[in-house]
C-alpha cells in the first residue's frame, strides 16, 4: 500500500485537463498555425528569397571552383587569419585527404552552409548584442529568449520552420542560425559591458558622442570577447549540420544521417571526422585571429 | 585674454534615486549619516560655493570620501548636480543641452585622471590625439599637434608604444599630453599625480608648473596631499564630508586654519616654503644691504640671510625699490609651527 492510496483522488492524481479538451487545445493551435502558414507562407518565403539566392550562389561558387584553387584560397585565408605555416600545411593535408576519400563536394556544401549561417549570425547577432549592452531592459527581454534558443531541443523548432518553409536550404540555414546565434549575441553584450568604466568616463570627458564611444572605445575593447563569441558560433553551426540535414541541408551532415539510418559505420566516421577537421581549422584560425587583434596587451611594462 | 573663471554656486549633490526630495532636509541640517540610515541617500556635496580664478590653479583638497572627485565631475557634468549652478563665461553648465555639453566638453575642457584612463588598444600617439579626433580635426594636423605635446612632456620616441608598455609615470605623461593637445581653456585634474611614486610626482608637478607659466589655463586640481596642494595651488579649497570648510591661498590656510581639523592638517607642513616674506615684513626703515625680492618664501630668505651673514634684509618690488624689511628673528619665528592652535 502506497501513500497515494490513502489520499483523496485530487491529491493522488494530478488534476489534469480533460482528454477531449487537451486534444482540442492542441488541435486548435496546430490548426491556427496551419492557417497562418497557408496565408503567410508565400510572404515569408519571399522574405527569405534573397538569402536563398545567396546561399545557392555561394554553394555553386564553392562547388564550381576547381579543387587546387579552392585549397589555395583556403590556405591563404588560414595564413591571413593565423599567420602559422604549420596550420596552412595542416589545412591543405586535411582538405586533400577529404577529397581523396570522396567527400569533396559534400564538404563544400557544408562549408557553404556554415559560412553563410555564421555570416547571418554575425550580421544579426552583433547589432542585437550592442542593443542589449545599451539597455538593461532590452537585456532582460533578450537573455531569456537566448536561454530558450540554446536549451530547446533542436527538433522542436524544426517543426514550425518546416511548416513555414518546407524542406530545403533556407530552413536548414534558419535552424542552424537559431542554434548558433546566442554566443555571439551574449559575448558582444558582455564584452561591451566589461569595458573599463574609467576609460568610458575619459571618453565622456573628452566629449565623445554615443556613436563615437561605441565605435572608438567600446567595440574595439570588446573585440576579444566578441571574437570568442564568433568562434563559439562557428563551432555550434558545425555541430548543427547533422540536425539541419534532417530538413534538407545537404552536405556532410546528410551523409552522417544516412549512416545512422543504415548502420554504415565507416561512412559515419569519415563524414564525422571531416566535420571535425573543418571545425579544428575554423576554431584555431578564429582564435589566433582574435588573439592577434589584442596585440596591444602582449608586451607589458616590467 | 578671455575670462575663463568658473563659479560654482549653491551646488548640492545627493546620490540616490530621489535626491531632489531631500534637498530641504539637507538645507535644514540633516547629517550625512542620518540621511543615509533613514532615507538611503548619500550626501555627496552640500552648498558648494567656489570662485575658481581664470588662468590660475585652483586646488580642491580633501581626504577620500570628502566629495572632491564628485565636485570636479560637476564642472564637465560627468555627474549631474541635484541643484546648483556652475557658471562659465555666462553659461550655466548644468543647464546645457546634450549637444551644447558635448561641444563644451570637446572644446573647453580636458581632463586628466587618477588611473590614467588611457585607451589600451591605441598607441601613445593615437591616445594623445583622441580628444581632437573627437573634435573632427584631420588626421595629419592631429598627429602634428599630438607629437608636439608628447615632446613637451618628454615622450619623444614613444609614439608607437602601447600604454601598457609604459611605466605609470610615463602613462600619466600621455594622459597630460592628451589633455593639453585638446587646447582647452579648462584643465581638470582628478588626483592626477596621486598614483605616482613621490619622486615622479614631484617631477610631474614641476612639468605642470612650467607649462602653466606659458599656458595660463584655468586648472582645477584635486588632491588629498596638502604638500601638493600648497605647491601647486594659487587657491585652495578644503572639503570635508561634502562641505567646503575653508578656502583661500595656501598661505592663508597655513597661517589661519579655520578649525582644529585643518590646523591638524597643516601642522606637518613646511611653513618656510609656504609663507611669503611679504606676510611678515615690517615697514621699511634704514635699508639693510641685503635685498630679497617680494614673493620669496621664508626658506629662501633664511638661506639668503645666513649665506650673507646678515640679520636683516630689505624686501624689494620688481623695480628694486624697498617695500619693507624682515629680520632673521621674524623669519625663524614664522617658520616654527605654533605649539598649539
Amino acid at each position: 500500500m502506497s501513500l497515494k492510496d490513502m489520499l483523496p483522488d485530487y491529491l493522488a492524481e494530478f488534476p489534469k485537463m480533460g482528454r477531449a479538451d487537451l486534444r482540442d487545445f492542441k488541435k486548435g493551435i496546430d490548426e491556427s498555425f496551419r492557417v497562418f502558414t497557408r496565408e503567410n507562407g508565400e510572404t515569408i518565403e519571399n522574405f527569405f528569397y534573397p538569402l536563398k539566392m545567396f546561399m545557392v550562389w555561394f554553394e555553386k561558387l564553392l562547388l564550381g571552383t576547381p579543387w587546387p584553387l579552392m585549397i589555395a584560397v583556403l590556405c591563404l585565408l588560414v595564413w591571413f587569419g593565423a599567420r602559422s605555416i604549420t596550420m596552412v600545411i595542416g589545412t591543405a593535408l586535411a582538405l586533400m585527404l577529404i577529397g581523396y576519400l570522396g567527400m569533396w563536394d559534400d564538404t563544400m556544401r557544408t562549408l557553404a552552409l556554415v559560412s553563410v549561417s555564421t555570416f547571418v549570425c554575425i550580421a544579426i547577432g552583433i547589432p542585437v548584442g550592442i542593443l542589449m549592452s545599451k539597455s538593461d531592459r532590452i537585456q532582460a527581454v533578450i537573455v531569456p529568449i537566448l536561454d530558450i534558443m540554446q536549451t530547446i531541443p533542436a527538433f522542436v523548432y524544426l517543426i514550425p520552420v518546416l511548416m513555414l518553409l518546407g524542406i530545403g536550404k533556407v530552413p536548414g540555414l534558419i535552424a542552424v542560425c537559431i542554434y548558433a546565434i546566442p554566443p555571439v549575441v551574449r559575448l558582444t553584450n558582455l564584452g561591451i559591458r566589461l569595458v573599463d568604466k574609467d576609460v568610458l568616463e575619459a571618453a565622456d570627458a573628452f566629449g565623445a558622442s554615443p556613436r563615437q564611444k561605441m565605435l572608438k572605445v567600446q567595440l574595439p575593447l570588446a573585440l576579444p570577447n566578441l571574437f570568442a563569441g564568433v568562434n563559439q558560433t562557428i563551432m555550434m553551426a558545425l555541430a548543427m549540420v547533422v540536425v539541419a540535414s534532417l530538413i534538407g541541408a545537404h552536405g556532410l551532415g546528410s551523409n552522417v544521417l544516412k549512416a545512422v539510418n543504415n548502420q554504415y559505420l565507416t561512412l559515419g566516421m569519415m563524414n564525422g571526422l571531416a566535420i571535425v577537421a573543418i571545425a579544428i581549422v575554423f576554431d584555431r584560425v578564429s582564435q589566433k585571429f582574435g588573439k592577434r587583434l589584442q596585440k596591444h596587451s602582449e608586451k607589458v611594462h616590467g | 585674454m578671455a575670462d575663463n573663471s568658473i563659479e560654482v554656486k549653491g551646488l548640492y549633490k545627493i546620490f540616490g534615486p530621489h535626491g531632489e526630495k531631500y534637498i530641504q532636509m539637507v538645507k535644514d541640517g540633516i547629517s550625512k549619516d542620518e540621511l543615509n540610515a533613514k532615507y538611503g541617500h548619500v550626501l555627496g556635496l552640500k552648498d558648494i560655493n567656489i570662485k575658481m580664478p581664470s588662468a590660475k590653479i585652483q586646488v580642491i583638497m580633501g581626504l577620500s570620501g570628502s566629495g572632491k572627485s564628485t565636485m570636479i565631475r560637476h564642472i564637465n557634468r560627468l555627474i549631474e548636480p541635484t541643484i546648483g549652478e556652475v557658471i562659465y563665461q555666462g553659461h550655466d553648465i548644468c543647464k546645457m543641452s546634450k549637444s551644447e555639453l558635448l561641444k563644451f566638453r570637446r572644446h573647453k575642457t580636458a581632463m586628466v585622471f587618477q588611473k590614467f584612463a588611457l585607451l589600451p588598444h591605441r598607441t601613445v600617439i593615437d591616445n594623445t590625439l583622441f580628444g581632437i579626433e573627437l573634435q573632427g580635426v584631420s588626421r595629419g594636423e592631429a598627429e602634428e599637434r599630438a607629437r608636439h605635446w608628447l615632446s613637451r612632456v618628454g615622450l619623444d620616441g614613444f609614439e608607437d608604444n602601447y600604454p601598457n608598455q609604459l611605466s605609470g609615470g610615463m602613462q600619466q605623461r600621455v594622459g597630460l599630453a592628451r589633455a593639453l593637445t585638446n587646447d582647452a581653456d579648462i584643465l581638470l585634474m582628478d588626483e592626477a599625480f596621486s598614483a605616482l611614486d613621490p619622486l615622479i610626482r614631484m617631477d610631474m608637478q614641476t612639468i605642470l608648473l612650467e607649462l602653466q607659466e606659458e599656458l595660463h589655463k584655468t586648472i582645477v586640481f584635486i588632491t588629498h596631499d596638502l604638500d601638493e596642494a600648497l605647491r601647486l595651488g594659487d587657491r585652495i579649497a578644503i572639503l570635508r564630508d561634502g562641505e567646503v570648510i575653508q578656502q583661500g591661498t595656501g598661505q592663508e590656510i597655513v597661517l589661519h586654519p579655520a578649525d582644529a581639523y585643518i590646523s591638524d592638517f597643516v601642522k606637518e607642513v613646511n611653513r618656510g616654503r609656504v609663507i611669503k616674506v611679504d606676510t611678515i615684513m615690517s615697514p621699511a626703515t634704514t635699508p639693510p644691504t641685503l635685498q630679497i625680492p617680494t614673493g620669496s618664501s621664508l626658506e629662501f630668505a633664511a638661506k639668503k640671510l645666513t649665506d650673507s651673514n646678515e640679520t636683516a634684509a630689505a624686501i624689494t618690488d620688481t623695480s628694486g625699490a624697498a617695500i619693507g624689511e624682515i629680520s632673521m628673528k621674524a623669519v625663524i619665528n614664522a617658520m616654527v609651527t605654533p605649539a598649539t592652535y
